[in-house]
């Protein structure tokens, strides 16, 4: 029992800056939500149904657009296919988890809740209790994305420049302290390298598609670089 | 458009991503390099999204001096190359960010 709090309280706590970059780009939502004529039910639904802020956004500007049905879902899904990549990624974590634990834990699987997972089990490999650190870091997130919409959509106007204000510096300073300890190996870094200059590279690419073909080309190249025989250098670090 | 029919859509095509790795793990053996390739995922997916929100601000390159966040990162970079402490990291970039914030307001 002592554990299980322990863990829902240190999984919130490790996904506060990630909460707080996250809660403007709620807000925006709403508010975007409002000014596409969205009522008030559709928008919040989108965020406690869907609950994936890239999909929302896009799904948003294509409806304000006037794009068909398919077009829309079919955009939605080639985005969230980041979070596959994400879920494939942990299935050694959860392959003991109870089947319907693990669909519960996976409809709130984000970029945020990922990263501090992914923080845990890089600093604490094996510890028990991942499932309630998943699901403080989970189910902060999800409270504060809802609350966000809510504001954005009643009140979005009423603060004006919010998302100017460089929140998601939270974000990119927390990612950061995650990213760069797992670089351990020299494929990690050619790895880390490729997916930032090809991120640069592609960023005007349509519905954030430069960010998942950099995200496989970078796993491609990680994969050669630490390829066993080619490079033994990996070889010794392995 | 029916809205709700699209809120359903969106939900499916969303969780299922989500889930199907999930629902696999334990029945199916990946293939050895498919594994490898995963363990990069975390370090190639966070690090894209690091350089996009860092130097794509407005939708354009920004690789001036106004550019907080890029200074914000740097500096948090080189704390988490020092420290490897996640909370340090955050702490430092966060500093920085508000302190020049403040000079150049």
């Amino acid at each position: 029992m002592q554990t299980r709090t322990k863990q829902l309280w240190l999984g919130a706590l490790e996904t506060l800056p990630l909460v707080v970059a996250a809660f403007p780009f709620g807000i925006v939502f709403g508010a975007m939500a409002h000014a596409n004529g969205l009522s008030f039910a559709v928008s919040v639904g989108m965020s406690s149904l869907v609950f994936a802020g890239a999909s929302q956004f896009i799904a948003v500007t294509l409806i304000a657009s006037a794009a068909i049905l398919p077009v829309i879902v079919l955009t939605v899904f080639v985005v969230n296919l980041r979070q596959m990549l994400y879920s494939a990624n942990l299935m050694h974590h959860v392959e003991h988890w109870p089947q319907p634990l693990r669909a519960l834990l996976a409809f709130f699987l984000t970029d945020e809740t990922f990263a501090a997972v992914t923080d845990r089990n890089n600093r604490h490999p094996g510890e028990p209790g991942l499932r309630w650190f998943y699901a403080g870091s989970a189910g902060f997130m999800y409270s504060f994305w809802q609350i966000a919409t809510v504001l954005g959509y009643t009140l979005g106007e009423r603060i004006p420049g919010l998302a100017n204000w460089g929140l998601d510096v939270a974000m990119i300073v927390a990612f950061i302290g995650i990213v760069v300890p797992a670089l351990k190996r020299r494929a990690d870094w050619g790895c880390a390298a490729v997916a930032f200059f090809s991120a640069l590279i592609t960023y005007s690419w349509p519905h954030q598609s430069g960010l998942l073909f950099s995200s496989l080309l970078a796993i491609a190249v990680g994969l050669l670089l630490s390829r066993p025989g080619q490079n033994p250098e990996a070889l010794l670090n392995e | 458009m029916n809205d709700w029919l699209l809120i359903a859509l969106m939900a499916v095509v969303t969780f299922v991503p989500r889930y199907l790795p999930f629902a696999l793990a334990g029945r199916v053996k990946l293939p050895a390099t498919l594994e490898r390739g995963l363990d990069f995922v975390p370090v190639a997916v966070l690090t894209a999204i690091i350089a996009q929100t860092t130097l794509i601000r407005g939708g354009e390159f920004d690789l001036t001096m106004g550019n907080l966040h890029a200074i914000a990162a740097a500096a948090a970079f080189v704390a988490a190359l020092v420290t490897r402490h996640l909370f340090l990291t955050i702490a430092v970039g966060l500093l920085v960010f508000g302190g020049l914030k403040l000079l150049t307001l």
